[in-house]
């Protein structure tokens, strides 16, 4: 249970523009157990889909990938050629981009759709092999065997998702990285298909990494949470760790924020608008919107400390536990 | 009390001509709802995607006619009004849209979304005139003008972006704004200003607001009164307390118990036939969660359950409350809160 998966390594995404280097993915490190459901959380604009895009290595120009390690199993992502990563993609490591429903070919059957990644990984497998596998894939996601026939257009929004998750888990791969799986979908059809992710990772006993922006949702799914902001790892924590005692002040602002059923009232939000990656402001990326700000947060980065095992906070109001 | 847009007993139904049968969609089945002023109010409608909310945004604007049923402005049938009557239903009734990324032209800098309109119904003699109420109505929703005057859409956040649109809306003086899902595309952490601002504009313009959401937890924050539709029926309306805190309809109890809590502790449940397959849904002539419904009886098939008045702010389109009151589908303003 306890043996890792991925380990990503100080990984750094940048943007060449017109106006300089814009650093989307700035130096971030954690690792994924085997097995183990991790989330991702932050506002739009913090990197969170970009270090997704990054650990598939499907970044695209004018974006690089400027350094860093992604170790799938001891294989380091970043440095293999295209070939390899090629091999790589959807065998070991898969990913449910966001609105991946809409990614489907509306001309092709969903079961040659799924059977096309099969067949580009895999050669030589026999029809009626093939086309028991899709069942079976259906069938793990709680679809019914029908819908091998149909068409895109002939299925809701839900079931779409949960073809695409059908396709990500068709080689058995070792991590799904799921962005934002649910986040075109209402609130029932959301518990349906997070309710099917759930399930699927139990029988499978992949490694989930799910990105998203709502809180509850990964209160509800994942295992351990790191909130990023601004590029940056901020808190890597277990959910309930980080939802019962947050350490950063940003993870308590950000758990607060969301409107909720239990009391009615006032609004709370952020103070403050997310930072402009391409000028980010000195030391803490946060201290501007901190309601903790101290002297120090302007002048030093800090760094991403373990302070109790396995509760990780990158913030000074937390380094005098070290001294 | 003074009502200002009605619907009364609106179907709409779409049809597509096929070439050997004809295909019919109820979009909307008799819906009744009336906004009002003085006391200004903010009525939510709540459902899942398909269940007519958005057709009652466009009914409501006029965007599309209703197939049977009038909608009404001041007592006017919209679809019949005058031109002149009709550029002042267009600048009272003010909407603001989903996707606040879309609306603008990238090519012109955000002025020009805000001028416009001020123009177009003449309500600034001048442009130092028109800028000043700009900054105003920025000002009103807690933006600085400085910040966004004289930026270009792509500048701005969506939070700021959509918050343009509510200062848009707020320009022209209206006496209603019609919300269409306002906060989906945004971040959780910028929704809370948006719907501060709708909340203020409420307090202090006495503008009504019906926000159309599939979220429930922004809804039952804002509004007073609340509507949950399901397949263009009106499945539970009334106090948003006790619709959302005390769910009766077992639809609204579905939708309130698949809010994904910020609590580890609370789980959802594993629940198998939360969702029904399309194709078996079949022609039925009673309670349209019926096919859904863990309460279902036989009666729930062959006929359409009334509104059943269970509270005194509340009813519910179910047969398990047979034994409270049935009211008409009209007389649904009866049991919104009114605060004086």
């Amino acid at each position: 249970m306890k043996d890792e998966v991925l380990r990503v390594i100080n990984l750094r995404v940048y943007y060449h523009t017109s106006l300089g280097q814009l650093k989307a993915v700035d130096g971030v490190t954690f690792s994924i157990n085997s097995g183990e459901r991790f989330g991702l959380v932050g506002e739009s604009g913090s990197g969170k889909s970009t270090l997704a895009f990054a650990l598939m290595r499907l970044i695209k120009p004018p974006g690089y990938i400027e350094g860093g390690e992604v170790l799938l199993d001891g294989l380091d992502l970043v440095k293999i050629s295209d070939d390899e990563i090629r091999n790589v993609r959807l065998a070991k490591i898969a990913l449910v981009p966001q609105g991946a429903m809409n990614s489907l070919n509306p001309v092709i059957r969903i079961k040659d759709q799924i059977i096309d990644g099969m067949v580009d990984h895999v050669e030589d497998i026999p029809r009626n092999t093939l086309e028991k596998r899709v069942h079976d894939l259906l069938e793990k996601v709680g679809l019914k065997h029908e819908v091998s026939h149909k068409f895109p257009h002939e299925l809701s929004g839900g079931m779409k998702q949960r073809v695409c998750l059908a396709i990500a888990i068709s080689l058995n791969p070792k991590v799904i990285i799921a962005d934002e799986p649910t986040s075109a979908l209402d609130v029932v059809v959301q518990r349906q298909v997070m309710l099917t992710l759930d399930q699927m990772q139990k029988d499978l006993g992949v490694s989930v990494l799910l990105v998203g922006h709502d809180i509850g949702l990964m209160a509800q799914f994942v295992d351990r949470v790191g909130v990023m902001y601004a590029g940056k790892l901020v808190e890597v924590d277990s959910v309930k760790e980080a939802l019962k005692e947050p350490l950063h002040p940003y993870t308590k602002l950000l758990i607060t924020c969301p409107p909720s059923l239990d009391e009615k009232g006032e609004f709370k939000g952020i103070p403050g608008l997310p930072p402009l990656l391409l000028n980010p402001p000195s030391g803490c990326v946060f201290h501007p919107r901190c309601p903790q700000v101290m002297s120090r947060c302007s002048a030093e980065v800090p760094i991403l400390n373990e302070i109790s095992p396995g509760r990780f906070v990158a913030c000074h109001l937390y380094n005098e536990v070290e001294i | 009390m003074t009502v200002l847009l009605e619907a009364r007993n609106v179907t709409k139904i779409f049809g597509s001509s096929g070439l050997i049968k004809k295909k019919e969609t109820v979009a909307l089945e008799d819906l009744s709802l009336f906004i009002t002023q003085n006391p200004s109010s903010i009525t939510g409608v709540a459902g899942e995607s398909g269940s007519g909310k958005t057709t009652l945004a466009r009914l409501l604007l006029g965007f599309i006619a209703p197939t049977r049923g009038v909608v009404l402005y001041k007592g006017r049938d919209i679809q019949k009004m005058s031109r002149d009557e009709k550029l002042e239903f267009r600048r009272e009734v003010q909407v603001v849209f989903q996707d606040p990324y879309e609306v603008y032209n990238p090519f012109y800098k955000v002025d020009h979304a805000l001028i416009t309109p001020l123009r177009k119904f003449h309500l600034a003699k001048s442009k130092t005139e028109a800028f000043n109420l700009i900054e105003g109505a920025l000002e009103a929703i807690g933006l600085h003008p400085s910040e966004t005057i004289g930026r270009y859409p792509h500048q701005l956040s969506g939070g700021q972006c959509q918050r343009i649109m509510v200062a848009r809306a707020l320009l022209l003086k209206p006496r209603v704004i019609i919300a269409d899902e306002p906060v989906s595309m945004v971040d959780a952490s910028l929704r809370a200003t948006i719907l501060k601002s709708l909340r203020k504009i409420n307090k202090d313009f006495g503008i009504s607001i019906l926000y159309i959401s599939h979220d429930l937890t922004t809804t039952y924050q804002i509004s007073d009164n609340i509507i949950v539709l399901y397949q263009g029926f009106v499945v539970e309306a009334g106090d948003v307390e006790l619709v959302i805190k005390n769910p009766q309809h077992p639809y609204t109890k579905l939708l309130v118990s698949s809010i994904p809590l910020p609590d580890p502790d609370k789980k959802w449940e594993q629940e198998r036939t939360l969702v029904v397959d399309q194709s078996s849904i079949k022609e039925n002539h009673g309670c349209k969660f019926e096919d859904r419904c863990p309460y279902a009886m036989s009666m729930c098939r062959k006929n359409l359950p009334p509104l059943y008045q269970t509270d005194r702010y509340r009813a519910v389109r179910c047969f398990l409350y047979k034994d409270s009151p049935a009211i008409p589908g009209d007389a649904i303003g009866e049991v919104f809160v009114r605060k004086e």
